[in-house]
């Protein structure tokens, strides 16, 4: 076609938009060369700050880095570098920073230039599956569209399947899924999260889905140590902060509680916090004549946490 | 008189340039985005100027954020239907705006015969005029 006279507002603009970025690092020979004009190395940075622990999770993501700041030279050289497959599926046990880690995953990727938007859509089953015959597809396809150019997070994605209702519209939506993470690779990130033992049987019957999810993430259990980081962290962020001797408590609470059944990691730390928090409110709430500064009201100190239930029955 | 000069409907924005590729619909479908509208597809087979309202193919998309939904559905869109018209449309939610602010062709037949000029006497030596497109001669469906 003859270069056409007229302007199309914003054509213009692709041309050169296109050819910026091979340009702008056409030069480039060297790792460091392509970090240097790229954010990678800030994103790994404030990674490493940001979560405690996750060490598999954090390499897994340096990997992923790595490999953009390669394929750059490689189109640099004139050779192939197909967009890798991102989907990821996150296992691990309650409270380990599965949702975390995606929420951040998002912001990752889009500044590592692998999604073009960088939002993330969070669904469970009920976003995707319908209720009768036909409402599914659209639902599904629908959620799919919201996500496009960012990343799709289904939590709990073994709900998807219900082995048990041969008839459940989950398969469907599965399949539609299975569909666009092949062919719109591009455009779209999909995160699976759940228990390890669940989804294991979820792929056990959904093989196709398993085979076309590059990144198997696992999420280790915390360490004490890194529990009781995480629990410094939150507390700084909420304005408290352990007075003296609480801090030497809270790890004593943490041994003691992660031998008890339905531990769930950092969000126990959460939730024994909170506690806390009532505890501190209550014991302040019954001086009714202090004035009341302001260490007093970001302060917890040892009885707060020694009233838990964990040390009043230390057998069990 | 000619009814069909460029030997193709002219209706909604860019109706006299050349058929817009993916990449310039897609940045159509961006810049709307930009301004937060919503998108939605319609097709139709009978293309008179006073036909408003098309079929909708599906639902108005809300909430995108990327383009890519948009031609994806567009993509299915003239898979089912590709002698159609099919136009994209942006809706702007502003309040006391709330109406298709965008809205342009992204599909056509092959061969469009264009409308015909009909005239009528009435009583005296008054006319009157009417288009009639002459595809709409036959039923809906056949018609392209």
């Amino acid at each position: 076609m003859n270069a056409p006279d007229y302007h199309i507002p914003g054509s213009a603009a692709v041309a050169p938009a296109a050819d910026a970025g091979p340009d702008e690092m056409a030069s480039a020979r060297t790792v460091n060369e392509v970090l240097a004009q790229s954010q990678v190395e800030s994103v790994l940075d404030e990674l490493e700050r940001d979560l405690v622990g996750l060490a598999p999770i954090k390499q897994r993501i340096r990997d992923i880095a790595a490999l953009l700041v390669i394929d750059k030279l490689r189109i640099n050289l004139g050779l192939a570098a197909e967009a890798p497959s991102l989907h990821m599926c996150f296992t691990g046990n309650p409270g380990t920073g599965k949702t975390t880690v995606a929420l951040r995953m998002a912001e990752i990727l889009h500044r590592l230039g692998y999604v073009r938007k960088g939002h993330l859509v969070a669904v469970t089953r009920d976003d995707l599956v319908g209720q009768y015959i036909g409402h599914t597809a659209p639902k599904t396809r629908e959620v799919l569209k919201k996500a496009m150019g960012g990343v799709l997070f289904i939590d709990e994605a073994y709900y998807l399947y219900r082995p048990e209702n041969e008839r459940d519209y989950g398969q469907e939506a599965i399949e539609i899924l299975l569909q666009v993470m092949e062919n719109q690779r591009d455009d779209l990130v999909v995160i699976l999260a759940g228990y390890k033992d669940r989804m294991d049987t979820f792929f056990k019957s959904n093989p196709g889905l398993s085979s076309r999810i590059a990144h198997h993430l696992d999420f280790p259990d915390y360490a004490v140590d890194e529990l009781s980081q995480i629990a410094q962290r939150m507390l700084t962020q909420q304005h408290y902060h352990f007075g003296d001797g609480a801090e030497d408590v809270f790890r004593d609470y943490l041994e003691r509680r992660i031998g008890q059944p339905h531990f769930a990691n950092a969000r126990s730390v959460r939730n024994a916090l909170d506690r806390a928090r009532l505890r501190q409110a209550s014991r302040l709430f019954s001086e009714r004549d202090r004035v009341l500064d302001k260490a007093d009201l970001t302060t917890l100190v040892p009885a707060d946490l020694l009233a838990s239930r964990v040390f009043q029955n230390p057998s069990s | 008189m000619m009814t069909n000069p460029t030997g193709k409907i002219t209706q909604g924005q860019f109706s006299f340039l050349p058929e817009l590729t993916d990449a310039e619909i897609r940045l159509q479908i961006d810049y709307g985005l930009g301004k937060s509208y919503a998108w939605s597809i319609e097709y139709t087979d009978d293309p008179h100027p006073r036909n408003t309202y098309w079929e909708m193919f599906g639902m108005p998309m809300f909430d995108l954020q990327d383009a890519a939904g948009v031609m994806m559905e567009l993509a299915s869109c003239r898979k089912t239907f590709p002698g159609h018209y099919i136009r994209l449309m942006a809706f702007d939610s502003t309040r006391n705006v709330e109406s298709i602010v965008m809205s342009f062709i992204v599909n056509r037949p092959e061969h469009e015969p264009g409308f015909g000029l009909l005239r009528q006497e009435v009583g005296g030596r008054s006319m009157r005029y009417t288009v009639h497109g002459y595809a709409s001669d036959k039923p809906e469906g056949s018609r392209y």
